[in-house]
């Protein structure tokens, strides 16, 4: 059973999640006031409520998310065995990183980043 | 290294173009990217030379998974001609919409790459990810003029549709691993030969068959077209009945011929039924359409189902056949889209057929060469239809299916109709209203020129085209 | 053990996928989603595909429900869907359909997987260690070198096609 450390990060996470939400409703005193009612308890008044439509660009910040995430999890099997594969497990990262960053650059240069 | 790499020659060179174009994006000018398409073209021509300078040689790259053959060298040209038609056709007609870019040359560039590797992939995992490739690339292009609303319908429906096919065409391959424990082509024949009527491998490839029913729109996996092909981009649509669905012609002979050559009787008998379906079906819908290229998408799904009679003779006469036609087909239909492409009446495409009335009177030339391409189309000779259809049906006679080629006539009997009703309006119509008239566009002539030397050089020599595609499935018939 | 987990595991699963189906508030079903995405991932660790879990979480769990969540909030936000079913006839089908595929799954299970000699391919330890991230690299950059290659021009497809469509006017 090699994952029993998986289950016990998953058993710590469930521990200190859990006790952030109970310990607060065990020990915090509770006085509902106009204010803490509000959707926003500090910062600016809110000027409307959430509904409508969001700007794409929220989809377009999360699908370059996914596109190198990808990206990022397929180096995982190269990089436990980098040392066996070589170089030519090398060159064939470097071609692949290499298309990646190619459509980084453009991403960038095209201004897929800028938010405005 | 270097000798390992030949079979990939033509699929690097556009690959390479795009990557180049790519770079040449990013610098000035910003506005006008004319020149892209320009670089685009030199990339996909020559690709289309060194697949020419390929023919003959046999090789094998990345531990067999991408193949060089004949039939692949075949396919790549009918690829490349039909992409380096597409761009010509686009330079213009971009700038005309407003809607010039440089992704667009590269992401035609990318569906092309795709599109090849589907004819040089001897492995499902690299049809799978040719085929996601070319997919994605057309879903984008699909629904670029994003200012209409048609555009995004036809962009959405296209990839949700699509979407849920390869999803069929990835289970597919994953029950026939299941089956033979590979997913490479010549292994998964070898292992199918003790697999006969095998649940796991027959519901494997029946779900593959499925996938690329999708990709080569036959009934019943061809709700998308019409909406697709009527909203796209022009260009586009041209693209997508070409260049995809060779494509998947490509990749589906692939599998049929050479992997599942056991289960021959079966799936002969199961494209029989699709092929009549697909070409009864398309034909008779066609004949209600009033807008053009509505009607061009219904009577490319008739075209598929004569393909598939193609297809269902089998034999180097059927397959080889097969092969003829698409290249007829490519030349044929980009030259009908082009010629719609090129037409505007005000500021908007002449798409409706009250638009062609009275077009013989006014621009001559363009209306023949728009007539020219509906009769091959219908196959009349001495265009290259007639040889193609007279190939793919004789090869089913040939092989004793007298009543698909029965059918298959009766149906080109029907098809004339719609055809040759664009042909009465544009030559016996009066015209009203604003007058249609053909934009001015050098790249636009030439391509239709390029394609109409198409329809006639395979329309009256046809002979050594079909002996080069009779050699080109050599190959998968071994 | 791994009976019982799997047991625990399968009914999680099951339940959450139904509680996917059967809110009607977009963003609850996406929770379940999670939920249920988790489980299949622990399903790949029982069957000793390592990789497949790790992709199961970091690019399911977390990278596409990021993506769900935002377009279910492009889309609708916080509606819940209401209204009489435009799809109700589609629903009947559904049931006679899915059964059908009930049986099929049921006749590759009896003719490949529960036989005195099942199918290379679904044969238990056909592909041992073969889901270990290690044995995922060396036939990734190996064996499957040209899909890995292609993989990434796939993703630089994806790129282009994103700010091909997201393109603001000016640009």
């Amino acid at each position: 059973m090699e994952y029993v450390t998986i289950l016990m990060v998953f058993g710590i996470a469930l521990l200190v999640g859990g006790a952030m939400i109970g310990l607060p409703t065990l020990l915090a005193p509770r006085r509902a006031t106009a204010v803490k009612a509000e959707p926003f308890e500090c910062g600016k008044d809110l000027l409307a409520l959430p509904e409508g439509r969001f700007a794409i660009k929220f989809s377009t910040v999360a699908i370059f998310f996914i596109i190198f995430d990808i990206e990022v999890m397929l180096i995982f099997p190269w990089a436990v065995q980098v040392r066996p594969l070589g170089w030519p497990g090398y060159l064939a990262m470097l071609v692949f990183l290499g298309i990646l960053m190619l459509g980084f650059l453009y991403m960038w240069k095209k201004g897929g980043l800028e938010w405005d | 290294m270097s000798a390992a790499l030949v079979p990939l020659a033509p699929l690097l060179l556009v690959a390479a173009t795009a990557g180049l174009l790519i770079v040449l994006d990013l610098l000035p000018p910003r506005e006008g990217k004319g020149h892209l398409g320009v670089v685009a073209l030199a990339g996909v021509v020559a690709a289309l030379a060194g697949a020419l300078t390929l023919w003959g040689r046999e090789g094998r790259a990345f531990g067999g998974m991408l193949l060089l053959d004949n039939f692949a060298v075949f396919l790549d040209v009918v690829i490349c001609y039909a992409a380096a038609l597409v761009l010509l056709l686009s330079m213009d007609y971009l700038r005309r919409n407003g809607m010039e870019s440089g992704e667009y040359y590269i992401l035609v560039l990318l569906a092309t790459l795709g599109m090849m590797l589907m004819a040089q992939a001897a492995d499902l995992i690299v049809i799978f990810l040719a085929l996601e490739l070319m997919s994605l690339s057309l879903y984008v292009l699909a629904g670029l003029f994003r200012g209409r609303l048609t555009s995004a319908e036809s962009s959405m429906k296209y990839f949700l549709l699509g979407a849920f096919a390869t999803g069929f065409f990835v289970y597919g391959i994953a029950l026939i691993y299941g089956a033979t424990g590979t997913t490479a082509l010549d292994r998964i024949a070898a292992a199918s030969g003790g697999l006969q009527r095998d649940p796991l491998l027959l519901i494997g490839f029946g779900l593959l068959l499925v996938g690329f029913g999708f990709k080569i729109s036959s009934v019943p996996f061809h709700m998308w077209v019409p909406d697709v092909y009527e909203g796209a981009p022009t260009s586009v649509t041209a693209l997508i009945a070409t260049g995809s669905k060779a494509a998947g012609f490509a990749a589906l002979l692939r599998v049929l011929f050479s992997t599942f050559k056991v289960a021959q009787p079966d799936w002969a008998l199961l494209l029989w039924v699709v092929a009549v379906l697909t070409m009864t079906l398309g034909n008779v819908i066609a004949i209600a359409q009033s807008n053009l290229k509505r009607m061009l998408a219904y009577s490319s799904i008739a075209h598929v189902g004569y393909m598939l009679v193609g297809v269902v003779a089998g034999g180097a006469l059927g397959a080889g056949g097969v092969l003829f036609y698409l290249l007829m087909y490519t030349f044929t239909t980009v030259g009908a889209f082009g010629a719609i492409l090129l037409l505007e009446r005000g500021r908007q495409e002449a798409v409706e057929l009250d638009d062609y009335a009275g077009l013989a009177a006014r621009h001559p030339l363009l209306a023949l060469t728009l007539a020219l391409f509906l009769l091959s189309l219908v196959g009349m000779p001495p265009t290259a239809g007639f040889a193609g259809k007279f190939y793919v049906f004789g090869a089913a006679i040939r092989s004793g299916y007298i009543w698909l080629a029965v059918i298959a006539v009766l149906n080109s009997a029907v098809a004339a109709y719609y055809y040759l009703r664009v042909v009465v309006y544009m030559y016996m119509r009066e015209a009203e209203g604003v007058p249609t008239r053909p934009a001015p566009s050098f790249a636009g002539r030439l391509a239709l020129g390029v394609a109409l030397w198409g329809v006639f050089q395979l329309g009256l020599m046809p002979a050594p085209v079909l002996d080069l595609a009779q050699a080109a499935v050599a190959p998968l018939l071994r | 053990m791994s009976g019982v987990v799997f047991f625990l595991v399968a009914i999680l699963a099951v339940a959450s996928a139904l509680g996917l189906v059967l809110r009607r508030n977009p963003i609850h079903g996406a929770l379940f989603l999670v939920v249920n995405l988790g489980c299949v991932a622990v399903m790949y660790l029982l069957l000793g595909a390592e990789f497949l879990a790790l992709a199961q979480v970091i690019i399911y769990a977390g990278a596409i429900m990021v993506l769900f969540v935002f377009a279910i909030m492009v889309l609708i936000p916080g509606k819940e869907e209401t209204g009489p079913d435009p799809l109700r006839l589609q629903r009947l089908l559904a049931l006679p359909l899915g059964a059908l595929l009930l049986v099929e799954i049921a006749l590759i299970l009896q003719s490949s997987v529960f036989t005195a000699a099942p199918h290379p391919g679904v044969q238990p330890g056909y592909a041992a260690g073969a889901g270990g991230i290690q044995s995922v690299g060396r036939l990734l950059l190996r064996d499957y070198l040209l899909p890995f290659e292609v993989t990434s021009v796939l993703l630089l497809a994806a790129l282009v096609g994103v700010l091909a469509l997201a393109k603001r006017k000016a640009g």
